[in-house]
């Protein structure tokens, strides 16, 4: 296979879809513009409108950007370092290829170790731009590109039993510095790193496997090969670089719960009225580029602003009690 | 002279990092978020010139060398000095200058109240720390000052609660208090028995 296809496989996108920051911004303001008038037909068959198809409007905010540098560079990603900025350095060589396996297994009628080209084929590649809102009380607007999870979900048939799903990170501290001991001998947290979801919440169309950002694949960093992105919840949720999909009947634990659970829920729905012990959560520091007054304080919104689309999914729970 | 010129010295490379840091910032080196690397920066740099400050006197005793207790008074001043920058960019940046917000920040949030704390404290131990004042107060001067140790304890607090949860870091610290406070308890004990003897 040569290198050009196997890049394409791999990250869902073809040379021609990649974009950068400022022709994305120009693409989108140039579509606004221009989306009425009949130039449409003399400029179809450009990059422009194939990779702007591509975005999923009616999941996606309007909302700025944050820069793509911010994006691939202030990552909670443990299992490289606690650092948001190292994992960007330590990220370079890892470069998860085809051969990556997710082991779908539990209450479903097709388990099986699947390889990241077997998924991809399961469904297109879209665009959202969803909100991330980090339980520290940070955001960005970020451009994703993947898959809903649903569709995942169906190809593999859970049965009746599947009331929860358990997702879990790579373990493997060649790969990941972070998930060795540090320089006191403590771990920083409990590995493999593990998140889980109610069965309905995978299955709200929200709930997306990201392959890449930014129109291009994903980074290592960012949780390459494939990454969940639950915008209603804390950015912990999303769980990074996933080798297990596995189907319960029991609810799982997560690790930052298991962690602190005084701290950190199961649920981790972005709610302004339930603080955090360390931080309030009624506003976030919505960061859009690295420059010193890149940051602003914003009001932070009930579901991270998706209440219409989750809010039903939590009806007659203590959202205090189940945080 | 050797003495002025070692001061110069001395107050120069304390500003080191404070220039470093802005270095930083306006070459965007910080990452994504500069001010969240920044407040962190300042607050570890108020530490590290406090635990230098109780350092001095160690130090000195063990290598025989009275004259560096000349230097405690400056780096003491200047862990005062980056915890004022330290507060100040909290309260600007992170709490858009709210009194109440900074007021419930530091009812609600333990690792607030006890850093806050340990800053309120350096205040009267700051405003005290000139020569004139410490002939004035005599032997409560040293009394008073002995609150240092108390915001030692403060600040490695508050650096440890408001750590999620790498405590390889912090951890590192608290060892170079331990063996500050050790020595003080281990002096304190050996001029008792020379007492009894």
């Amino acid at each position: 296979m040569n290198n050009r296809k196997e890049r394409e496989i791999y990250s869902g996108f073809k040379d021609y879809q990649v974009t950068c920051e400022n022709t994305f911004w120009n693409r989108r303001n140039f579509i606004k513009k221009f989306a009425m008038s009949a130039v449409g037909t003399s400029i179809a068959g450009s990059s422009f409108l194939q990779s702007s198809e591509k975005t999923n409007t009616l999941f996606s905010t309007e909302e700025a950007l944050s820069s793509e540098f911010v994006v691939t560079n202030h990552n909670n990603f443990y299992e490289f370092s606690t650092s948001k900025s190292k994992p960007a350095k330590l990220a370079k060589n890892f470069n998860p290829g085809n051969n990556w396996k997710v082991k779908i297994s539990g209450a479903v009628e097709k388990p099986g170790n699947y390889t990241l080209e077997d998924i991809l084929k399961w469904s297109n590649i879209e665009e959202r731009i969803y909100r991330l809102r980090c339980v520290e009380a940070w955001s960005m607007v970020i451009p994703w590109s993947g898959f809903q999870l649903s569709h995942l979900i169906d190809r593999v048939k859970p049965s009746s039993k599947a009331k929860f799903v358990e997702f879990k990170t790579l373990k493997s501290p060649s790969v990941f510095p972070g998930q060795k001991r540090g320089s006191l001998g403590f771990h920083t947290l409990p590995w493999p790193y593990k998140e889980g979801l109610r069965i309905d919440e995978a299955m709200n169309p929200l709930s997306f496997i990201a392959t890449g950002v930014y129109g291009k694949s994903l980074p290592g960093q960012n949780g390459a090969p494939l990454r969940l992105i639950v915008p209603w919840k804390y950015g912990f949720k999303s769980i990074k670089s996933i080798v297990s999909i596995r189907f319960l009947e029991q609810q799982p634990q997560n690790t930052w719960h298991k962690n602190a659970p005084r701290e950190y829920g199961f649920y981790a729905n972005v709610n302004p009225e339930v603080d955090h012990p360390r931080w309030s959560q009624a506003r976030e520091r919505r960061i859009t580029d690295e420059s010193f007054f890149g940051v602003k304080k914003i009001p932070t919104q009930m579901f991270n602003g998706y209440a219409e689309q989750v809010a039903h999914l939590y009806k007659g729970m203590d959202l205090s009690r189940d945080y | 002279m050797l003495y002025k010129i070692s001061k110069i010295v001395a107050h120069l490379s304390c500003w080191f990092p404070l220039g470093y840091i802005l270095y930083a910032v306006n070459n965007r080196l910080l990452g994504a978020d500069p001010q969240e690397s920044m407040l962190e920066l300042l607050g570890l740099w108020a530490l590290i010139f406090l635990f230098l400050c109780l350092s001095v006197t160690p130090v000195a005793r063990i290598f025989k060398k009275p004259v560096f207790t000349k230097f405690r008074r400056l780096l003491g001043i200047y862990s005062a000095v980056y915890l004022l920058f330290h507060i100040a960019l909290f309260f600007i940046f992170y709490l858009e200058m709210d009194f109440g917000y900074l007021f419930r920040e530091i009812v609600e949030r333990p690792y607030i109240s006890v850093g806050m704390l340990a800053g309120i404290l350096l205040i009267p131990l700051t405003a005290t720390s000139t020569k004139k004042m410490q002939r004035r107060l005599g032997r409560r001067w040293k009394k008073l000052h002995q609150l240092t140790y108390l915001v030692a304890i403060l600040a490695i607090t508050h650096f440890i609660w408001q750590t999620k949860s790498d405590l390889n870091e912090p951890f590192i610290y608290l060892l170079w208090l331990i063996f500050l406070l050790g020595y003080r308890i281990y002096q304190r004990n050996l001029g008792k028995k020379k007492l009894r003897t």
